[in-house]
């Protein structure tokens, strides 16, 4: 089971509180957790990632384990702690003003 | 009519506010969608309790919401806003051709006799359409591949299509305007689009009196008078009596013709409403003077309402959709601000009280009669 943390917005849009938990088919990756988490909830899809490049937001952040996964590749594996569901996978809004 | 409700999007949230027949007394509901700029909220004129509401965030995108309940629950529906075919590109602000790329909805425009057929207005500048409540969105490609498309350059405020006007008489012809491109016309239900810019003259561009390119602000039109449309450009209030065949300046003695929305009485088609600002460089009403400027004559003579308004120290902004009018009679006006008040009248403008005055920045007003 993975986890998955939300934004609060994020959360409030898909109408969740707490962790998202998902069931994920190996290989564990950004991509496949997204794709999971966009299934489970249609109203997150073009939040987190653009609609059509697939890339995420520039205003989004993935992190994981105290990492900053944001930069990673979407295809590469994530942490074992995440894929055993020891850690979540943490999405967040950047920090920036307004 | 049994009351009003004004719908209000701001830099951070959606309010309604509504009240009876009087307009004195209001309710406010809201923030709906906390923290999230809400451009637009409209209803249905088949159906007021559907509404539709322009969600978006720099860091989470477009959000379209839909309530089937006049705003008490929402619903998200469709945010897929892809333009179709071959995307091209506009100018960029350095004079530079830069693709279309999908930053927000503007403008909703539902059609009167179905609640489940809505247009929206982008930007980049772009019209979509759907027939299925929001659901799906398809793009009228006409308008952004129209052969002047490759000239269009954003105004500040970005490339928006920010008016979309259905005539009540024609259902084949839908006015459109976009800042910084200027305003079309259709025929044919968006399947072709001609430039309507002619007798427009604008010194911010090089060729002033140029086939598009010019920064309009906002359109508006009686609904007995589909041929007669009011504009208030970036500079000078406008008005054309043959569709758009031709415009002729109506600014007349108005202290500034610089401003964003231009409204229409309900019941009077040469009454019409604008909110001077004092220049392009600086977006607050001339003299600290809060003054909405009513003419009954369509234009050329003006007067100022201030009863209500603040006439001193005031240096907030009225925005292109920040200003809304309703059927009742005697008609109903309503503005919101950039310093988050709303005001309304309940007499045509004679007297103006303010609804509420500390929301966040206003980007959107309208107000729907309730049966």
């Amino acid at each position: 089971m993975i986890r998955v943390v939300l934004p609060a917005h994020l959360k409030n849009l898909a109408r969740v509180s707490g962790e998202v938990r998902l069931e994920v088919a190996e290989p564990v990756t950004q991509r496949t957790v997204l794709d999971a988490l966009e299934d489970r909830f249609p109203m997150l899809r073009g939040t987190i990632r653009d609609r059509r490049s697939g890339k995420r937001r520039a205003f989004i952040r993935f992190y994981a384990c105290e990492e900053d996964l944001s930069n990673e590749s979407p295809d590469d594996p994530l942490p074992d702690r995440v894929v055993k569901g020891e850690e979540p996978f943490i999405v967040l809004g950047a920090m920036a003003g307004g | 009519m049994t009351g009003v409700r004004v719908l209000v999007g701001t830099r951070k949230g959606a309010f309604t506010l509504t009240s009876d027949g009087k307009r004195a007394d209001w309710t406010v509901s809201g923030p709906h969608f906390g923290g999230w700029e809400i451009y637009h909220v409209a209803g249905s004129p088949a159906n007021p309790d559907r509404l539709y509401a322009s969600q978006s965030s720099g860091w989470f995108g477009q959000v379209i919401q839909r309530s089937d309940d006049g705003g008490k629950t929402w619903e998200p529906v469709g945010n897929d806003f892809t333009y179709q075919g071959e995307v091209g590109e506009h100018l960029w602000y350095d004079g530079t051709p830069r693709p279309w790329e999908f930053k927000r909805i503007w403008h909703f425009e539902p059609a009167k006799d179905d609640p489940d057929t809505v247009y929206a207005g982008a930007e980049d500048a772009a019209l979509y359409k759907s027939t299925d409540g929001g659901k799906t969105w398809q793009e009228l490609t006409a308008l952004r591949t129209h052969e002047t498309g490759p000239k269009w350059q954003p105004g500040a405020g970005g490339m928006c299509l920010h008016t979309i006007i259905l005539d009540p008489a024609n259902p084949n012809r839908i006015y459109v305007a976009i800042s910084a491109a200027g305003a079309f016309r259709s025929d044919d239900g968006g399947a072709s689009w001609v430039p309507i810019n002619r007798g427009l003259r604008s010194g911010e561009i090089p060729d002033e009196d140029s086939e598009v390119g010019h920064c309009v602000h906002r359109l508006a039109m009686h609904p007995s008078r589909p041929d007669v449309l009011f504009m208030q450009k970036h500079w000078d209030v406008m008005r054309t009596d043959d569709a758009g065949g031709s415009w002729r300046e109506v600014s007349g003695n108005l202290p500034s013709d610089f401003g964003f929305p231009i409204g229409v009485h309900a019941h009077e088609p040469e009454t019409i409403y604008v909110v001077p600002i004092k220049s392009d460089s600086e977006h607050y009403p001339p003299e600290g003077k809060l003054r909405v400027y009513r003419s009954r004559t369509g234009g050329e003579e003006w007067e100022p309402l201030t009863n209500g308004l603040p006439q001193r120290d005031c240096y907030v902004n009225v925005l292109r959709d920040a200003m809304a009018i309703d059927s009742l009679d005697p008609c109903g006006i309503y503005f919101g601000t950039t310093g988050g008040q709303v005001y309304g009248s309940a007499d045509g403008g004679d007297t103006w009280t303010p609804i509420v005055r500390d929301l966040p920045a206003v980007l959107s007003v309208e107000v729907q009669a309730l049966p």
